[in-house]
């Protein structure tokens, strides 16, 4: 049995870090994920953790910390959002390539500029294909749970990938919730020792790591951090089965809702998901036959699973919060569309790019993006797949 | 114990070993092998490398020059990598994790491009945050790596590529930093200035004690580079000398805040000698360009005098 708190998503995904006890955290203040590194500092002052909290003077040097700690043999998380990331860039990228397991939370944020401090998705999706496992969360629940599996999955030999748990900035990370904790043993039981094969600080087999390395391997090194991110759809998968088991709580790539006997649905990420269940919840009570396909995991990517989980729809509308500028339309909206062309699923689908720079998302914008898809869905066919919710001046 | 350069060399072996692929009279290599001699055999290390001429020489995949742990993360962030592998040290070895009798040591490199431009932040939180390892900056005066540009430790009217010497503009115009008082300023236990070559006993000696003294130290290292440069290959040691007899590059250390120098030339020689043997310099012999030399000079001249003057006063 659980232990039943109210706590905000940033002191969930803190007590989420004490309980996991890593060796080293190191990061840089930025709203709104700056809480969790001064709620972990306390830990730190208390001697409740073990852990060197390493307070770095930017983002840059975070992740670069994390690196060195992570590939001198240690256990290293940090937390940052949107513009914190940005400057982590270039080493969010040679963390994946040196395949190090570090844990980050990533509380959402609109990226500069000009400047916002609000939620949208622009960090985490500035950053989808960097190698990193990216873990999406509904509520502070969530966002507690994947924390808790995110080094098992990361540390997994067959995956070695570092993974990042996002939830949606202000809207679960200072709003305070019911949540389910877990007993500090079962975690530790759970998370379990860190054992790498090979690390800086052993002086009985010293290893050089972060080469040059030119056009005769480069090639087959990122194939191989391809196979990984493949490889961690399994380990995924089976993480969630164990806790299952300890906690009674199941996920998947995805949470499925009236899914079934659904005739259109939506599909997002994070906070909105919540939001989507009250709408639909009104809808069926008006006999509409909504549902919604939550993604949780979105790299690696489940294409397959979410166009065999769409197939049966009459019309379905991908919910992006971070546009793309690409005039296609965005991220999601492109990995659900391609994963039904592959599928060879032929449901008329429609994109709304909403929420930008934290833009309240009501009901009742889900309640009208519902009816356009009980339109399309009579019409069979969508005329103008990328669109906008709730931004002024749009025709 | 007083320096004995045979039994250095001959007892303790280089722990950066040859076939890596630094040029043929550079001063680089010889920093990392002589300051690594002076980590104790029993002693395991963890080397950072900025990305720049000694990293991508000396790890080229799938080799290794380097006999210790060694890593590599980017350009800017040498500083800030290596505190990510103490702080591991520090949280392992607390929590029992690691052998207790066994000592690590954390010694990052950078170049001046490295060191003094992109990596100064990363390298400034480091040695305030107080983590235990040395940083070793081997200054060849620009970013030579990616082709001879200019860095704030380019001297004063040095041609590079991007401050070339041209009919209107005769070389880089400004002066170069003094990182070594900078970190001075981060009151640091330790902070010294060096040679590559021809002093071995100097930068033996102070890499010992950068090494073997508790927290953030800072050595920099004159590392000439012949490409950049332009000298010959074989006057390496001789342009090292050069540059501590003129007075370029004074020799000493800072320790808990008292100057010392290390090395004060019985004759101290004028600038010309040292700018004369290199290429850099040539648009300065022109007819003409005498006011560059004497700037130069006077420039040479008043550092050195601060530097006197800072030994006076910290040790009254």
């Amino acid at each position: 049995m659980g232990i039943r708190e109210r706590l905000s998503g940033n002191e969930a995904s803190a007590t989420a870090m004490k309980q996991i006890n890593p060796d080293v955290v190191a990061a840089f203040p930025i709203t709104p994920s700056t809480e969790i590194p001064q709620y972990f500092s306390t830990f730190v002052s208390n001697g409740t953790v073990d852990t060197e909290f390493v307070a770095v003077e930017s983002e840059h040097s975070a992740m670069s910390a994390c690196i060195g700690a992570e590939a001198a043999g240690a256990r290293a998380m940090t937390a940052t959002s949107a513009n914190g990331l940005s400057l982590m860039w270039e080493m969010i990228y040679i963390a994946s390539s040196l395949r190090l397991p570090i844990v980050m939370s990533l509380v959402n944020r609109a990226v500069s500029g000009p400047l916002n401090i609000h939620n949208d998705h622009s960090d985490a999706m500035g950053v989808r294909d960097s190698g990193w496992i990216q873990l999406f969360s509904e509520n502070n629940q969530e966002a507690y749970d994947n924390l808790i599996m995110a080094h098992r999955i990361a540390e997994n030999k067959d995956v070695l990938l570092p993974l990042m748990v996002c939830q949606d900035g202000f809207i679960t990370s200072h709003s305070i919730e019911n949540i389910e904790l877990i007993e500090d043993e079962k975690v530790k039981e759970f998370v379990g020792k860190y054992k790498p094969e090979h690390y800086l600080l052993n002086d009985k087999e010293p290893m050089a790591i972060g080469p040059l390395d030119l056009q005769a391997y480069l090639f087959e090194h990122k194939k191989q951090q391809a196979e990984a991110m493949r490889n961690a759809k399994k380990v995924i998968l089976d993480v969630a089965k164990d806790f299952e088991k300890m906690t009674g709580r199941k996920y998947g790539f995805f949470e499925e809702y009236k899914l079934d006997d659904a005739e259109i649905a939506i599909v997002c990420m994070n906070s909105t998901a919540g939001t989507t269940k009250y709408t639909i919840d009104k809808l069926r009570e008006k006999g509409i036959k909504a549902g919604l396909l939550k993604v949780r995991v979105y790299r690696p990517f489940p294409a397959e699973e979410i166009a065999e989980s769409l197939k049966h729809l009459k019309a379905v509308a991908v919910l992006d919060k971070a546009d793309s500028l690409n005039a296609i339309g965005g991220a999601l909206y492109e990995d659900v569309v391609s994963g039904l062309y592959q599928a060879k699923a032929t449901v008329p689908t429609v994109n709304y790019v909403y929420g930008i720079g934290g833009r309240d998302t009501k009901s009742d914008d889900i309640e009208k993006v519902f009816n356009d898809l009980a339109q399309i869905a009579k019409e069979g066919k969508v005329e103008n797949p990328y669109r906008y919710l709730g931004v002024r001046g749009d025709k | 114990m007083a320096y004995n350069h045979k039994e250095v060399i001959a007892e303790k072996p280089s722990r950066l070993t040859s076939g890596h692929r630094m040029c043929a009279g550079c001063g680089a290599p010889a920093v990392a092998r002589m300051i690594l001699r002076a980590v104790k055999p029993e002693d395991h290390a963890v080397i950072a490398n900025a990305t720049g001429c000694m990293e991508v020489s000396t790890f080229i995949y799938p080799y290794t020059a380097w006999t210790d742990s060694f890593i590599h993360t980017a350009f800017e962030c040498a500083g800030a990598t290596l505190s990510g592998v103490e702080a591991a040290y520090k949280s392992m070895k607390k929590q029992g994790k690691l052998p207790e009798d066994k000592n690590t040591k954390f010694i990052a490199f950078g170049g001046d491009g490295g060191t003094y431009d992109i990596g100064l932040q990363s390298l400034s939180g480091a040695m305030e945050r107080g983590h235990d390892m040395v940083y070793v900056c081997y200054d060849n005066g620009a970013y030579m790596n990616t082709g001879i540009q200019r860095s704030s430790a380019t001297p004063k009217f040095a041609d590079t590529t991007t401050s070339p010497a041209g009919s209107v503009i005769p070389g880089k115009m400004q002066s170069r930093k003094d990182l070594a008082k900078i970190m001075v300023g981060h009151h640091i236990p330790y902070v010294a200035q060096t040679l590559a070559m021809g002093n071995y006993k100097d930068l033996y000696e102070k890499a010992e004690k950068a090494i073997y003294t508790e927290g953030p130290a800072f050595l920099n290292v004159m590392a000439p580079c012949p490409r950049g440069w332009g000298y010959n290959t074989e006057d390496l040691i001789d342009i090292n000398k050069l540059a501590a007899d003129t007075c370029y590059w004074p020799l000493y250390e800072v320790i808990d805040g008292k100057y010392k120098i290390t090395y004060k030339p019985a004759k101290k020689l004028p600038v010309e000698e040292f700018l004369r043997p290199q290429k850099r310099f040539k648009h300065m012999f022109k007819p003409g360009n005498e006011w560059m030399i004497k700037e130069f000079q006077e420039e040479v001249d008043r550092r050195w005098q601060e530097l006197l003057d800072l030994e006076e006063m910290t040790n009254k």
